[in-house]
């Protein structure tokens, strides 16, 4: 690629972003969850990453956001399905997630450089869709 | 550490970031062609404000939120195509930066009534090394664009793909995310120090 290329700022879309106004509780409500922590345990987590629960887990004396997890990821399921599942945005789902991996409950799929036999089983794989 | 037969049978992901202005059809994209009807999630743009209140972790945090759609494509038992789509503009970097790592490359949807929408995203991309191709939502009523003339309004170099398309439509949405991971294979089997898609 070229090196970037300096292009003007582009016209900003005020007010799209402002929360319902003076309602701060909004704003710190989902970090409850997390007892306030706003980073995970463990470090490395995408929203694409898959998590799946160790089959033991659900038997596990854990409170009802992490068993919900642990009954969603019996099947292997991404950090963003994860987080749409419980309802919590992505930063709380992936310390909630970080817990389960931490405490043994719960396995990631690491992740790795993408091969170029990766590229090609993932471009065979769309072409055939 | 643990015994094989404990684990849950392993399924690897990868992902594709589909960003644009608003209004440009970046759900009907992630829709088009993903298994599950696209998910909203949010995102937090979170900032810490220092020293402002040192006593309450919760309270020292800024937290406000972006939606951010994905779909979910299976492409064979053990492994599965996430797309998400962001918003491009300057002021989700910060979400970008989480979002990005790892990605097989990017699609820059633009809309030829607002061009500028894209400059955001487009400097980011360049910036970080990642692989993307820019595609053109073919919207009924709106004026026909040479490509070669938003390669030129956009900047963009010769060597990124610069396709119309539709949305709308399946094969459509399929032949744009073919044509980005054969970009992203050129690359890597020229060897160009582009982009590694994962660190």
């Amino acid at each position: 690629m070229n090196g970037p290329v300096r292009r003007p700022a582009p016209p900003s879309d005020a007010g799209y972003l402002d929360e319902e106004d003076g309602d701060d509780d909004a704003l710190i409500r989902p970090f409850l969850v997390t007892g306030g922590r706003t980073r995970p345990l463990q470090d490395g987590l995408r929203v694409e990453t898959m998590i799946s629960a160790r089959p033991a887990a659900l038997s596990a004396p854990v409170r009802f956001e992490l068993h919900a997890i642990l009954k969603l990821c019996q099947f292997p399921r991404s950090i963003a399905e994860v987080a749409v599942a419980v309802g919590v945005p992505l930063g709380v789902a992936k310390v909630l997630v970080a817990d389960l991996l931490t405490s043994g409950l719960a396995n990631w799929e690491q992740p790795d450089e993408i091969s170029i036999a990766m590229l090609e089983r993932i471009r065979d794989r769309v072409r055939a869709l | 550490m643990y015994e094989r037969s404990d684990q849950a049978p392993s399924v690897k992901a990868v992902k594709i970031i589909v960003s644009g202005g608003f209004g440009v059809g970046k759900t009907t994209f992630v829709g088009a062609i993903s298994d599950i009807e696209p998910l909203a999630t949010e995102a937090e743009l979170t900032e810490v404000s220092v020293g402002i209140d040192d006593t309450s972790a919760v309270a020292a945090k800024s937290t406000t939120t972006v939606a951010l759609d994905f779909g979910r494509i299976r492409l064979d038992d053990s492994l599965v195509l996430y797309l998400f789509g962001t918003p491009g503009q300057d002021r989700f970097a910060f979400l970008w930066d989480d979002l990005v790592v790892g990605a097989l490359g990017a699609v820059v949807m633009v809309d030829t009534r607002r061009v500028m929408d894209s400059f955001a995203a487009l400097d980011y991309l360049e910036d970080h090394g990642i692989p993307f191709l820019l595609a053109i939502n073919r919207f009924d009523g709106a004026a026909r664009f040479d490509t070669e003339e938003i390669r030129e309004a956009l900047r963009i170099g010769v060597q990124v793909p610069i396709l119309e398309f539709d949305a709308r439509v399946r094969d459509s949405v399929k032949h744009i995310l073919l044509t980005l991971i054969e970009q992203v294979l050129i690359f890597r089997l020229a060897g160009t120090r582009t982009p590694a898609p994962a660190y």
